[in-house]
């Protein structure tokens, strides 16, 4: 199967391919829409849009064939006594696509905060309603002060289809051991610098910018929060905080080495008033000790007066493990063939990015 | 009968030509169109069935006012226009 890297942003998806050893854009699509989420398995490819006026989309190519609209995750008719639900129950957008373990299975990940499943491979979908009506989530604060909670990540035991955990924003990890029928929060040991002081801890009360998992130790969970970086070895339920991280610990993304389970990547910005890159430098910073010190990475990275932000899903690392893409919110992009220790950049000027993905095999 | 027009916004991701459909009200000329085209729904819809926050539709020229149950009736010769309500730049 062909290499592929798939680039979601506020105007089009990119696809690029490997020529003559460099990345270069090989097609675009749905140009002028905003891209909210890709997963690309094989030759096939998911993009989900989130058009402005005319709400959140699913569409579907196969192999060398066109596009096909599919029906995008709905949710089902507000019960009149739900009258009083802090959360819309509409689509919002999709804001992550996962593959299920299991052939045709699916899960999406979305504002406000619903979980969906598909098992034929997106014709279809549900929501997962045993995690929706848990009364916690009522409690589930928006994004970035918005109305809307967001589901940004979600984990599949590779060796357990029925084993998952999503990270939500803000209302901590939320975890299933028995496929989605029944869920309970799991975080320990985070804590949230802006909330009352008798809150910081509370498992709910945590953004969890991002999650990524070891796929050959998934016990090994990393998360980008929106405090500092935090680290597991108990699949989610225990986190001990990663001190070490330079230059600073606020950051949206994190990719984790698919064998290494010390091995982990970061973007880091300063914190969340701002949100810009350390001294207008981007760099990224890796550690391959499981989190006592890091490497910090700037080699074919831009450092001077870039102001480039990298969002939850725009840093992406492929199957072997030493190929990374990372792009921006001022439509960077790069990418590293060396786990991290030298990117280039193609030839292009692309829109704000939102999402990078390697097709996977 | 009434006449449903989309705006031409839409034609970039599926085609929503002028349809000529009966209903009392708003809500029922739409759900006439969406049955012949039911990929078409969620464009106008919200999960809820509620125009989308940035759908506006038109009733002979004036905006309709329940944009939840779309309960406005219409007569038999309006025109009745869904387009995009123009937020940002």
């Amino acid at each position: 199967m062909p290499e592929r890297l798939y680039v979601g942003t506020r105007k089009g998806l990119f696809e690029l391919a490997p020529d003559n050893g460099h990345w270069d854009i090989a097609a675009t699509h749905f140009l002028g829409d905003p891209v909210s989420a890709v997963l690309a398995l094989g030759d096939t490819v998911y993009a989900a849009l989130d058009l402005g006026h005319f709400g959140a989309k699913l569409w579907r190519r196969d192999g060398a064939g066109g596009w096909q609209e599919l029906a995008a995750p709905a949710f089902p008719p507000k019960p009149e006594d739900a009258g009083d639900d802090p959360h819309p129950w509409s689509l919002g957008k999709i804001w992550v696509m996962e593959p299920g373990g299991v052939p045709g299975r699916l899960w999406a990940g979305t504002m406000p905060g619903g979980l969906f499943r598909s098992d034929d491979g997106g014709e279809s979908w549900s929501l997962n309603e045993a995690l929706w009506f848990m009364p916690e989530r009522r409690q589930w604060q928006g994004v970035a002060g918005g109305e809307q909670p967001g589901i940004s990540s979600v984990l599949i035991d590779p060796r357990n289809p029925d084993d998952i955990r999503v990270g939500v924003s803000t209302a901590g990890v939320w975890a299933s051991t028995d496929g989605g029928a029944s869920w309970s929060i799991i975080n320990e040991g985070m804590y949230n610098e802006y909330m009352p002081p008798e809150q910081k801890g509370l498992p709910i009360a945590q953004d969890i910018h991002r999650l990524a998992r070891c796929a050959a130790y998934p016990e090994v969970v990393w998360c980008q929060h929106h405090n500092g970086v935090f680290r597991s070895e108990d699949r989610g339920h225990n986190w001990h905080e990663i001190t070490a991280i330079r230059p600073s610990k606020f950051g949206f993304a994190v990719a984790a080495h698919p064998r290494d389970p010390d091995t982990a990547w970061f973007v880091p910005a300063v914190k969340d008033e701002r949100r810009i890159p350390m001294d207008g430098k981007v760099v990224v910073a890796r550690t391959r000790d499981g989190g006592k010190s890091f490497d910090v990475l700037r080699s074919g990275l831009p450092q001077r007066y870039a102001y480039d932000l990298v969002w939850r899903h725009a840093l992406a690392i492929d199957g072997s493990g030493e190929r990374l893409a990372m792009g921006s919110t001022s439509g960077g992009l790069w990418i590293s063939e060396d786990c991290g220790d030298n990117w280039s950049a193609p030839e292009a000027r692309l829109p704000p990015i939102s999402v990078v993905r390697f097709a996977s095999n | 009968m009434a006449t449903v027009r989309f705006t031409s916004a839409l034609e970039r991701f599926l085609a929503a030509p002028p349809a000529d459909v009966a209903g009392a009200t708003v809500g029922e000329a739409l759900a006439a169109v969406f049955e012949a085209r039911p990929a078409l729904r969620g464009y106008v819809l919200d999960d809820q069935g509620a125009l989308r926050r940035h759908v506006a539709v038109y009733i002979d020229g004036k905006a309709v006012r329940d944009r939840i149950k779309l309960s406005d009736p219409i007569g038999a010769e309006d025109d009745i226009y869904v387009f995009q309500a123009l937020t940002g730049g």
